[in-house]
């Protein structure tokens, strides 16, 4: 049930099956199966990034071919552009706040759900269980027009803001197993050596969870570096442009420079597939735990 | 009195070291409960207040909003005065185009099911073994899932041009047969969208079946092979039945991920040539007739009717078949 638990299971297992009898008649059939899959995973990955190496009469004269000879003007053009880097930047800024926000306050509501003994507890998470159902697409009309009396259109915050809000039920769903499963024997321990529910939940119960904070911060940050329909309602003025906005106009601005548009393509999905190679355990395990909880 | 009793509160885990009193009622756990049910609540207040403020306000509000201004003609600024009563839904649920979107969100909802759902598990079925690089290989195929749509969109709508990269590789590889217009066409574009879709989201749907083979335990599998059963026979009857609760939950999200439907079509499309191609999707719609158009009121009503549509098919789905793996965990509550 526990996502900790689950996790734990896991280990002892998969040693146990390293050791077995290492061949099976499958195998080839196996691998031949997975490179398929990948293949067919990564070719339109690769189409684009090596798409930003080639030339426009490359990409014309042979539309399927592969760069020959290699250019690298389109992405160091990229690279030079300030569009680029404001846009950037201000993904950048978006999902920090909303990460940091999704964070904090589902690790706290979280925490209530999961420890404390309450009437109202079980509605608690009814009203936030009921949120996975209504994804930010369809709320976004009316969710305009509150950013919009909030002050906040054309501004950064009025994209960060609404994606705390809309992240916070997929955060709860996750955390709350995994507070739950933090032992009662700790917490009683540790209100004997003194420490408050309050302080319980700082030093013990975050520290615990941290796999579920790490999963949780990482689909934050990722959710919001490829949001595009928050973005296209609130911001209005290029300067304020995040990454997947800037992507659309630059593609229909430049759309027969179709060289251009690769390489500002793929230079705008790097940081997301950085920050998913460097935690993909997290998400994975995270999953896991999510189905089980 | 609740103010005082905060600032005791805050005073007190601030200092880190609790006083003596503090201590021993923290040690009996009777005496605590009945002087710190004030602070108890306090606790809880301030845990919860500030999500639940957030959520409510921008997640709840909006929709109740969406219900208040769909009765009114509005652009969008000031106080709505137009009041039309139900037109805005009753042109909604006349519109051919409405009825268009619903059929191409319907269509979206069935064909991700069946063509995502086998494949993944068949997948995952194969996947689930004692196999070099496992966890590359999950890794790697999740890729399509990271990227955003905007990013698959852009790269796919060139990659299906009739000069693109995909009708290029078919010629080279004697299949130009098979070359097609792979966006405009009527009818293939629908089709051209579900392998994008299937493409971005297999991935996701594979990792979750592994993560739920994985929780079955192997002794399981064993004993029925010792028992004589083939690899599909365990496959088939204990695999299979037993991945059922991942399945189940993997195409509700599949179903409610399916009517969302937006970023995908708006950028491949847009949507005057979505409605044209047969794509468009109840969000396309309602950004159309809505934002683009600059009728708000109407915006807000479509809002409505797609997040009726999407409350009928989750509860219909939580009530018909989710109901025994979540045992009323989305309408009932913790259990």
């Amino acid at each position: 049930m526990s996502a900790t638990t689950a996790s734990a299971r896991l280990a002892p297992a998969r040693s146990a099956r390293r050791r077995d009898k290492p061949q099976k008649w499958g195998n080839p059939f196996v691998y031949l199966v997975a490179l398929l899959l990948i293949s067919g995973s990564l070719a339109p990955v690769v189409y684009i990034v090596l798409g930003g190496f080639r030339t426009n009469s490359q990409i014309t004269t042979s539309p399927a071919g592969l760069p020959n000879p290699w250019v690298s003007s389109h992405y160091i053009d990229v690279l030079n552009s300030v569009t680029f880097w404001g846009e950037f930047g201000n993904s950048t800024i978006v999902a920090t706040v909303s990460t940091i926000g999704v964070v904090l306050l589902g690790v706290m509501v979280s925490y209530v759900i999961a420890r404390y003994d309450f009437k109202l507890k079980g509605a608690m998470y009814s009203l936030f269980a009921a949120g996975l159902m209504f994804p930010l697409v369809i709320a976004i009309t009316p969710l305009y027009i509150v950013i919009k009396d909030l002050g906040l259109v054309d501004n950064l915050l009025g994209v960060a803001i609404p994606q705390i809000a809309f992240g916070l039920p997929t955060t709860v769903i996750i955390l709350v197993p995994f507070l739950r499963a933090i032992p009662k024997d700790i917490e009683e321990a540790a209100a004997i050596d003194g420490a408050s529910r309050l302080g319980f939940f700082f030093r013990m119960a975050v520290p615990l969870s941290l796999p579920g904070v790490v999963t949780v911060a990482i689909l934050a940050f990722i959710g919001s570096w490829n949001n595009f329909v928050l973005p296209l309602y609130v911001l209005n003025s290029q300067a304020n442009y995040t990454l997947p906005l800037g992507v659309q106009q630059f593609a229909s601005q430049y759309s027969t420079d179709t060289a251009r548009v690769l390489a500002f393509t793929s230079l705008s999905m790097l940081p997301a597939l950085l920050f998913f190679a460097v935690f993909q355990r997290r998400i994975v395990g995270g999953l896991t735990g999510a189905v089980k909880g | 009195m609740s103010n005082t009793l905060g600032a005791t509160v805050i005073g007190r885990s601030r200092l880190g070291k609790p006083q003596a009193g503090d201590a021993a009622s923290a040690a009996s756990p009777a005496p605590r409960k009945r002087r710190g049910r004030g602070r108890l609540r306090l606790e809880i207040a301030l845990l919860s207040g500030p999500a639940i403020i957030i959520f409510v306000g921008l997640v709840i509000f909006p929709v109740v909003l969406a219900a208040y201004y769909g009765f009114y003609r509005w652009q969008g600024y000031g106080v709505p005065t137009d009041w039309v009563g139900l037109k805005n839904y009753q042109l909604i649920l006349t519109d051919p185009d409405f009825h268009q979107v619903l059929l191409h969100n319907g269509l979206i909802v069935v064909l991700s099911l069946v063509l995502q759902g086998p494949l993944a598990i068949l997948l995952a079925l194969l996947l689930n073994q004692k196999i070099r690089g496992r966890s590359m290989i999950r890794v790697l195929i999740f890729v399509p899932f990271i990227i955003s749509e905007v990013i698959v969109g852009t790269g796919w709508s060139l990659l299906l041009q009739t000069t693109g990269a995909v009708n290029d590789a078919l010629h080279h590889i004697g299949l130009g047969f098979l070359a097609a217009d792979w966006l405009a066409d009527p009818n293939r574009a629908l089709w051209s969208l579900m392998g994008i879709i299937t493409w971005k989201y297999i991935g996701f749907a594979v990792i979750l079946m592994l993560a739920g083979l994985q929780s079955i335990p192997d002794e399981l599998g064993e004993a029925a092979r010792i028992d004589g059963a083939s690899y599909w026979q365990v496959q088939r009857h204990i695999m299979l039945p037993l991945l059922g609760p991942t399945i189940r939950i993997w195409a509700f999200l599949s179903i409610i991920g399916s009517l969302q439907l937006f970023d995908l079509v708006y950028i491949i499309w847009g949507q005057y040539i979505s409605s044209t191609a047969g794509t468009s999707t109840m969000a396309t719609y309602m950004v159309h007739n809505g934002r683009d158009a600059g009728n708000y009121g109407y915006g807000n009503a479509v809002a409505v009717v797609m997040f009726l549509v999407s409350l009928i098919v989750a509860l219909t789905y939580q009530r018909l078949i989710l109901r025994r793996d979540m045992r009323g965990a989305v309408t009932q509550g913790v259990t």
